[in-house]
């Protein structure tokens, strides 16, 4: 059936991402945030495209739409995409994924739940999204087909990621760290961070703890002015590199990660300091190659010592774990699809007359026996006459209404009134 | 009586069920859930506890039987406790089958109605019973909880993550947990152990009388103290404080049964059977 034109508007979506189109053409074809009304209203424009949305991050750019003229519709999209951004439609058209009712709403279902992202499970997503839609909303290019779309989408993934372990696993190395840290400590708010040296994936852990609110950061370099810079980009303090082991008594997590090629603290080093910690525990997460951090010491109690491979090891498990999950994931979909399918079925002219007329009858009929329970005195005769005058009435009841809705309406309209008309008589 | 002890065991049955619905699918409404199963079932068990004091005019704890159902009502109201206040789902996974284990057993242990014996009707008595039944409970939930500290703590130094790795709580908040079971309960144990004394006084004139259950239940309080007092004066957490937690269970257990079942001495009725 595919593209075949439909009195029924069809869902569409047509887009390309990480796993079909390399880096160079999606950065060539993405949208940014100010241009999209622009381009979601220039889409609008086309007789073709009733409802649409407009969906553009740094791995994928995806138009979805209602049309009753599928064909047409892709069309006009290829056109609006390569005038856009000066692109030709062969350069990109064999990229592109086409999907059409069922299966567009499968791929936007998944695509919001994270089932269909680089990293599975990563939350952005659900927020683009979000915002794709507000975007589209604001331009009023969308209508109760697409809204009730995507917000049935939006439970989904919230489902998904309630419901199964998706979201549960760091998969990055400095979230891998933080994950640790909470599994230590009960909550990082205030514990006391010691840095030593520096690296660009050290300071992406302490941006992280950061945002958990942690206590003081200390800062350790070597070249002391160093330290000073870095020390004031994270409101910590500068201290001697000399001092790190005066403050190994006071920190609770330290991030090491210097060029030394011998280890910065030893065993011996701890040896006397845990007794003066009280033995609060202290976790160190060494991410320098060399190592800086003897790993001798997490066999200390109450020291935990985390490197760059323990980290990695993680990270990976963490990736494995996600996509048994994502499993899981697939499932919700698949019910939330089946689900989606039923009411755009009933949202056509005759299932809404048949359910129309059913109800109708049923209530008739079920009158019709009970007034007929009470007047037992009546001829079998007299029974079918009242019979047939309330199956009479149904029908003229029925007939205004019934005419109305085969009437020939556009597409916005015609969506309209059936949603009208089954919340008026409570059809569904 | 024979209705009740079903009932009871039906709806720790139906908690355990939910706990472990829990643990698989970690949903917090399986734990609320099987939480209230817990407190409904326990309010039974309450009921047989109290109709089987009723009929022989003393807590029943002069049998096996009886002893098993107090202990396991005592366990269960210090978790429902606890749980309310502090939210330690995992600890009732494990507790509750742990307690529906008791009540199965204390139903095929004897059960022998006891003519009243009026030693067992003094107000320090029954303290002595009750706090020191409150305080074993607060201590065999520290054991757990120490159980739960080493295997997270093993997680984490060994770098492999288990099936209890995201369901366990962080270390410093289980130790925590264990510490506030084991002031509880050495609290409780005390007052306990207090009040035995001024009982002993009274009946017999003496408040220390060498008898095995005396001698072990001091062993216990004193290594408890010197766990407490090793953890505040010199910082004794983490696994050292684990592992004296569990030690000082396995004594305490003995105390409670070994002694009964291997010595002689004036509380030996108490798990007669």
């Amino acid at each position: 059936m595919l593209f075949a034109s439909e009195t029924m508007s069809e869902i569409l979506l047509i887009g390309l991402n990480h796993k079909t189109a390399p880096v160079e053409l999606r950065e060539c074809l993405a949208i940014s945030s100010e241009e999209t009304p622009v381009a979601l209203n220039k889409l609008q424009e086309s007789p073709f495209i009733d409802e649409c949305l407009l969906l553009s991050t740094c791995n994928r750019v995806e138009i979805l739409l209602t049309s009753d003229n599928s064909l047409e519709a892709v069309n006009t999209v290829k056109n609006i995409m390569s005038e856009f951004n000066k692109t030709p439609v062969s350069r990109f058209e064999k990229h592109l994924y086409i999907h059409e009712g069922e299966a567009a709403v499968r791929h936007i279902f998944r695509v919001s739940a994270s089932l269909d992202s680089m990293i599975i499970g990563e939350s952005q997503i659900l927020g683009q999204i979000k915002n794709a839609h507000s975007v589209a909303c604001a331009n009023n290019t969308t209508g109760l087909i697409l809204n009730r779309l995507l917000h049935r989408a939006f439970s989904v993934a919230k489902r998904v990621r309630t419901e199964t372990g998706i979201g549960d696993h760091a998969v990055s190395i400095s979230h891998a760290a933080i994950e640790l840290g909470k599994k230590i400590f009960d909550t990082l708010e205030n514990k006391k961070i010691l840095l030593i040296g520096a690296g660009e994936m050290a300071e992406l852990a302490i941006e992280q703890l950061i945002r958990k609110k942690v206590g003081t950061i200390y800062v350790a370099n070597r070249t002391f002015k160093n330290g000073v810079a870095l020390a004031k980009k994270f409101n910590g303090e500068a201290i001697w590199f000399e001092e790190i082991m005066n403050h190994l008594k006071i920190v609770d997590v330290v991030i090491s990660s210097t060029g030394a090629s011998e280890f910065v603290v030893t065993r011996n080093h701890l040896k006397g300091i845990m007794g003066e910690r009280f033995n609060r525990p202290i976790f160190f997460i060494d991410i320098a190659v060399p190592r800086n951090i003897d790993p001798q010491i997490n066999r200390m109690s109450n020291i935990y010592v985390y490197d760059i491979d323990d980290l990695n090891g993680i990270v990976v498990g963490n990736l494995e774990e996600r996509k048994k999950e994502a499993t899981k994931g697939e499932r919700i979909v698949d019910e939330a699809v089946i689900q989606f399918s039923k009411w755009r079925e009933g949202m056509d002219i005759v299932p809404t007359i048949i359910a129309l007329r059913e109800k109708i009858d049923r209530i008739a009929k079920t009158e019709v026996e009970k007034i007929q329970k009470s007047l037992k005195h009546l001829s079998k005769e007299d029974h079918l006459v009242i019979s047939r005058m309330a199956e009479t009435m149904v029908q003229k009841v029925l007939h205004d209404p019934t005419l109305f809705l085969k009437k020939d309406l556009e597409n916005d309209n015609k969506s309209l009134v059936i949603d009208f008309t089954r919340k008026l008589f409570h059809l569904d | 009586m024979k209705i009740l002890i079903f009932i009871t065991l039906f709806l720790y049955g139906l908690s355990t069920i939910a706990y472990a619905c829990h643990l698989f699918g970690r949903n917090q409404r399986f734990a609320d859930l099987g939480y209230w199963f817990l407190i409904i079932g326990s309010l039974f068990l309450g009921a047989i506890v109290f109709q089987e004091a009723a009929q022989s005019g003393h807590i029943p704890v002069h049998n096996l039987h009886g002893t098993l159902l107090v202990a396991g009502l005592m366990i269960a109201l210090v978790f429902i406790v606890f749980q309310y206040r502090i939210k330690f789902n995992i600890l009732g996974v494990f507790m509750v089958p742990i307690l529906f284990l008791m009540v199965i057993t204390a139903t095929l242990t004897p059960y022998t109605p006891l003519h009243t014996k009026n030693i067992f009707n003094s107000f320090w008595l029954i303290t002595h019973i009750i706090t020191i039944f409150i305080g074993e409970a607060c201590l065999a939930l520290a054991c757990a909880t120490a159980f739960f500290y080493l295997i997270q703590e093993h997680a984490i130094k060994t770098k492999t993550k288990g099936f209890f790795f995201n369901r366990l709580p962080s270390l410093e908040w289980i130790d925590h947990s264990g510490y506030i079971f084991i002031i509880t309960g050495f609290t409780a144990l005390t007052i306990g152990l207090i009040t035995g004394f001024i009982y002993a006084e009274l009946i017999w004139g003496r408040f220390w009388s060498w008898d095995p259950k005396e001698v072990w239940a001091g062993g216990t309080w004193l290594l408890y103290a010197a766990l407490l007092h090793g953890r505040i004066s010199a910082g004794w957490r983490g696994r050292k404080a684990a592992l004296l937690s569990i030690a000082g269970f396995a004594i305490l257990l003995f105390t409670f049964f070994g002694v009964n079942f291997l010595m002689k001495g004036h509380h030996g009725e108490f798990t007669a059977f």
